[in-house]
């Protein structure tokens, strides 16, 4: 059961993984991390569908004859790189954030914007 | 030149915006921005007049032939969404200009409309294209531009709430890639059409259901569906305000017209309603939407936060018309769409008018507002009476649809809600009157100069919407009718 | 003549059109009044014309479609025509008072007074002439919204909170109520047109029935039924001319035109005494006409006062309809005409008592009647009319509700009126009888020498309505007939 869905089951640990830190922690940043663990659990998913049992990577030669389904390949490189821009996009939110509250974690810039709205 | 409309329409806007960052001075990044708005509006109604007469346009992108090609499909459903955004996008521009040159420095305009234009192509690609993982990257496209164009607002609370919007829409847009990789595992194809062909011979496999769960849970976030909707309200009320008004016409509602893609059109509603009970899930999600989300808006004093927690409400009435999974209540739910993105539009964009006299959103400063700015405020008092659902109004139509789509099924718990959200909408619109036009104006001494009316180029766009709002109350044919056509495709 | 019959959204037309020259005249006082007086003229003339034999009813003529069977049209028939005489002859004579009072009261903003005042006329042109459940309810909602700005006309707290109170339960109910009835008429029938006999025939029976018809009179809160009877009281903050605006030429007596509209032409008599779908509003209703009555009693300030008997009296248009039987529903109609008379005059005196000494007790009144004579005179036949006593007009509607109880055998609802008739003579006479009889109390004495009868712009009308009470008694023969058939096909 587990060795023949090994590559699932590290999608879930994975996947949970990166949703406990994005839900858990008060850091920004360390938020941003649990997505990437996150995301990076999905290209694993799409990466283990695409694997054809005694498959050789999708290159046309002479020897092969079986091989691998290189379109989720291509799919995830799309997802990589909406994932670097999603990361590139929130760490600059975060340095702004750092710039305007002068901290990174939540709690406390949730209890700035408290005392501004009393003031 | 005609033929290849459904992807000019998305490729125009997206060449657009790398020249708007190069262009320098912030009144031409303004002028393309706006041009290009407007010839996606005239894309969009060409679309529309070719789909009405030919039925639906099937584009290869590449002349690559689909189901192993990219294919643009053009629908009913799609005409109708693409005019509702290109519309939007149109009467946004033309009254952005001073708003934006109030709230955004001059340096950062070219840069600002670039985002913008990146949004409109992402939103306008999610509708026009017939695959389902181009949905998702286009759903990404228009999510991180706008999370950046967010993040533009003057307060440092816009900043949080962009994080948060990022955060949660990345996640729901994560889910939306799960649940197509799962499909794709499933059916070993992306193309929506030919993923129709394939699910019913695959029913009753686990992976199926857990593909269902996952696009249901992603797409809820993303129509931001209570108790998904946390991410709303905060990104509404601090983003630049001309930007409050596109986004709340346009990105949920693309975000609806999603699940009707998904679970109508990949998925039959016969699928999704009998054997998913996607019914059982947004009726008691929305009810409770509608109910509280109302509720919660009546107690808020900024405007902004007040109108964002009424979008979640009436997004309830929408889901609720899918929910009842009949065809009459699909109709009344893209009724309620468009007349809601007009009002809901209007609305901020009147607060918008507000906001660049008096810099506030404070429902205090809009004390004695009817006698400085009575054209703004009218046209607040009259979108408000559409928000209501008052006859002649817009929201009239879009309640009698829904009430009756509900009524028809004996959902009575369905349609008491219906009528008692109508009430609750009452109270807090009429908040704002009272203020506008009971409470004196504030005292000199607070130093707020004399106030005046909103420029024209402002008040202009804004009166064009109150004018459709009256339109879209006495002439359904373009709303019901459309809609009935576009529904009549999934429901045989 | 036909041509005007054809052409019923004149009559919407005509005061829009009075409303559009108030506007343009808005700096120059004497041209906006005057044009208001002549839009109303020009009504009246407008639908004294419509009386024809020949056209007493007409086909309905649809001017706007809105969605499939969904269409603003409107109609002529004899209730219709007799509702629409009755708001625009009032509304000529109460804009002659409202000239007087607000001038007499220095009130300001009176250019978005008559502007509002016009455009609630307008309203109730369209509910007089709806042919359809849909178009009458339309203007239904207009007229409320359009007499919000009327009752928060003085825009003090007090008067937000009246419209608060007037706009939460107008709207609440047609919302809530109203618009939930049309719409299961509108899925049961798949139309919403009057027709005579109604048209729920075959279509809903027995408990469903009697729920419709109780979520229509529910949601026709302009009925003043109560729960929902809060909003009239509410709305006495508005200036004098409002109330009467209210009480007798349109918002009131275009809930129970409604109320009379939906008995005959949706559900039919027959239809509503075989199903008997009425029995649980009857009973709220003669609950509503004791209660309001005693409430009535414990008030000192005139207009509330007037007010709760407004609410009693509407009470009991709503039984005639609910007795389910044609005489009683033609007492019910004869009332809504007979009443208004009664209560116009009764409010233009409180507003004409107000206007000269600012009194709004009646225990102020105490010796005033022989200051102002007139105002007292007319208050006291308008008073007996509002009573029932002959030889006043309206004797003549309540011994019709009277039959009607009698003849269906509801004697329960006969003693009801009974009781109501003594407590409407026990808080309507004390308030004239005070005033002449009593030696002058402390405030009249106060008030000195000085005291004198109200402009003549408000004392001619009120004297107009107060002869009015009296000559129609002798003159109502051709109103009864003319309305009987509505009724009794």
């Amino acid at each position: 059961m587990i060795a023949g869905h090994f590559n699932y089951w590290v999608v879930i640990v994975l996947m949970m993984m990166g949703f406990y830190i994005v839900v858990s922690d008060s850091n920004l940043i360390k938020k941003i991390i649990g997505l990437n663990v996150f995301q990076t659990s999905v290209f694993v998913l799409f990466i283990s569908m695409s694997k054809v049992k005694g498959g050789t990577a999708p290159i046309l030669t002479e020897e092969a004859s079986l091989y691998s389904n290189p379109l989720p390949h291509v799919l995830i490189l799309t997802a990589i790189v909406v994932g670097v821009s999603t990361s590139a996009l929130g760490l600059a939110l975060i340095s702004r954030i750092h710039r305007a509250y002068g901290t990174v974690d939540e709690t406390l810039i949730h209890e700035q914007d408290e005392t501004q709205d009393e003031a | 030149m005609l033929d290849h409309l459904p992807a000019l329409q998305v490729i125009v806007p997206l060449i657009s915006a790398p020249v708007c960052m190069l262009v320098t001075r912030a009144v031409w990044a303004w002028r393309i921005a706006t041009a290009v708005s407007i010839a996606a509006f005239a894309m969009a109604v060409l679309l529309a007049r070719e789909v009405s007469s030919k039925g639906v346009l099937s584009y290869h992108l590449g002349g690559w032939v689909p189901p192993l090609g990219i294919e643009y499909r053009i629908d009913h459903l799609s005409a109708y969404i693409l005019i509702i955004v290109a519309a939007t996008a149109s009467i946004t521009m033309i009254a952005a200009h001073k708003s934006i040159g109030q709230e955004v420095a001059d340096r950062k305009s070219g840069l600002f409309y670039s985002a913008y234009l990146l949004c409109l192509t992402g939103l306008l690609g999610i509708v026009a294209t017939g695959d389902a993982f181009n949905i998702f990257v286009f759903l990404e496209i228009s999510s991180l531009s706008s999370y950046a164009l967010i993040a533009m607002g003057r307060d440092r609370r816009a900043l949080t709430a962009s994080y948060q919007y990022l955060i949660m829409g990345t996640i729901g847009a994560t889910f939306i890639l799960i649940g197509v990789g799962l499909l794709y595992m499933l059916t070993g194809t992306l193309n929506i059409m030919d993923l129709q062909q394939r699910i019913p011979a695959v029913i009753g496999s686990r992976t199926l259901h857990a593909a269902f769960a996952f696009l249901t849970a992603g797409v809820s976030l993303k129509i931001a569906l209570f108790p998904l909707h946390l991410w709303l309200p905060n990104a509404y009320a601090y983003a630049p305000s001309m930007m409050t008004v596109f986004l709340s016409a346009t990105a949920t509602k693309v975000s609806l017209y999603v699940l009707f893609r998904f679970f109508f059109g990949l998925f039959s509603p016969e699928v999704s309603f009998e054997y998913f009970y996607l019914g059982k899930i947004l009726l008691p999600l929305s009810i409770v939407a509608i109910l509280t989300a109302s509720f919660i808006a009546i107690f808020q004093d900024n405007i902004k936060r007040m109108l964002a927690y009424s979008s979640v409400a009436q997004i309830g009435y929408m889901t609720l018309g899918i929910g009842l999974g009949t065809q009459a209540g699909s109709i009344a739910s893209l009724v309620y769409l468009l007349n809601h993105a007009l009002i809901k539009g209007g609305l901020f964009l009147a607060i918008a008018c507000v906001v660049f006299r008096i810099q506030s959103v404070q429902l205090e400063d809009f004390n004695g507002l009817g006698r400085r700015m009575p054209w703004t405020m009218s046209a607040i008092l009259l979108l408000g009476l559409g928000l209501i659902g008052v006859p002649l109004t817009a929201g009239f139509i879009s309640k009698w649809y829904i009430l009756s789509a509900a009524i028809e099924q004996d959902r009575w718990l369905s349609a008491i809600v219906i009528l008692g959200g109508s009430l609750l909408a009452i109270l807090y619109v009429w908040k704002i009157v009272e203020h506008a036009y009971f409470r004196p104006s504030p005292n000199p001494a607070r130093d707020i100069p004399a106030t005046r009316e909103a420029p024209l180029t402002m008040l202009v766009p804004l009166w064009l919407l109150v004018a459709g709002n009256f339109y879209l109350g006495l002439d359904t044919s373009f709303s019901a009718g459309f809609a009935d056509t576009a529904m009549r495709a999934f429901f045989p | 003549m036909s041509w005007l019959a054809e052409h019923l959204e004149l009559a919407i037309l005509i005061p829009m059109l009075g409303g559009l020259c108030i506007l343009v005249f808005r700096n120059r006082p004497k041209l906006r009044e005057t044009s208001s007086i002549l839009a109303g003229a020009l009504l009246f003339l407008y639908v004294t014309r419509l009386l024809d034999p020949d056209t007493e009813r007409t086909e309905a003529r649809t001017l706007l479609e809105i969605s499939e069977g969904l269409s603003i049209a409107f109609h002529l028939e004899p209730l219709g025509l007799v509702f629409a005489l009755l708001a625009s002859g009032l509304w000529v004579i109460t804009t002659v008072y409202s000239i007087g009072y607000l001038n007499g009261n220095a009130e300001k903003n009176q250019t978005r007074f008559y502007l509002y005042f016009a455009l609630s006329i307008a309203s109730t042109m369209g509910i007089a002439f709806a042919a359809n459940l849909f178009t009458l309810f339309i203007f239904y909602e207009t007229l409320t919204l359009c007499t919000y700005p009327l009752v928060t006309h003085k825009q003090t707290p007090e008067a937000q909170n009246g419209g608060r109170v007037y706009l939460g339960v107008l709207l609440g109910t047609s919302i809530m109520f109203f618009l939930s009835a049309l719409v299961i008429t509108w899925i049961h029938t798949g139309t919403l047109e009057f027709t005579p006999d109604g048209i729920l025939e075959g279509k809903i029976e027995g408990i469903t029935a009697a729920l419709l018809f109780t979520l229509f009179m529910l949601g026709i809160g302009k009925a003043a039924l109560m729960p929902f009877h809060r909003w009239l009281p509410a709305a006495m903050v508005a200036p004098t001319p409002v109330s009467a605006l209210l009480h007798a030429v349109a918002v009131v007596k275009a809930g129970v035109f409604t109320v009379l509209k939906v008995t005959v032409y949706i559900f039919g008599i027959d239809f509503i005494a075989t199903q008997d779908a009425a029995t649980w509003v009857l009973w709220l209703a003669v609950i509503t006409m004791l209660t309001t009555s005693v409430v009535a009693l414990s008030k000192d300030n005139l207009k509330a006062r007037l007010a709760y008997s407004t609410i009693s009296q509407l009470a009991y248009i709503v039984i005639g309809a609910s007795l389910a039987w044609p005489v009683a529903a033609l007492g019910g109609a004869l009332h809504m005409v007979t009443h208004a008379f009664g209560k116009i005059t009764l409010f233009f005196c409180a507003g004409a008592i107000y206007t000269a000494v600012k009194f709004t007790r009646v225990s102020q009144f105490d010796g005033l009647g022989r200051k102002m004579p007139f105002t007292f005179m007319a208050f006291l036949l308008a008073a007996l009319s509002v009573i029932g006593l002959p030889p006043f007009v309206g004797s003549w509607s309540k011994w019709l509700l009277v039959e009607g109880s009698a003849s269906t055998g509801h004697y329960f609802v006969l003693a009801a009126f009974g009781l109501s008739t003594l407590l409407n003579c026990a808080y309507l006479l004390p308030v004239a009888l005070r005033a002449f009889f009593r030696p002058p109390g402390p405030d009249v004495t106060a008030a000195g020498p000085g005291i004198r009868e109200a402009p003549l712009a408000c004392l001619v009308p009120l004297c107009a309505t107060a002869i009015a009470t009296l000559l129609l008694f002798f003159y109502i023969q051709p109103l009864y007939e003319f309305l009987y058939p509505v009724f009794d096909p």
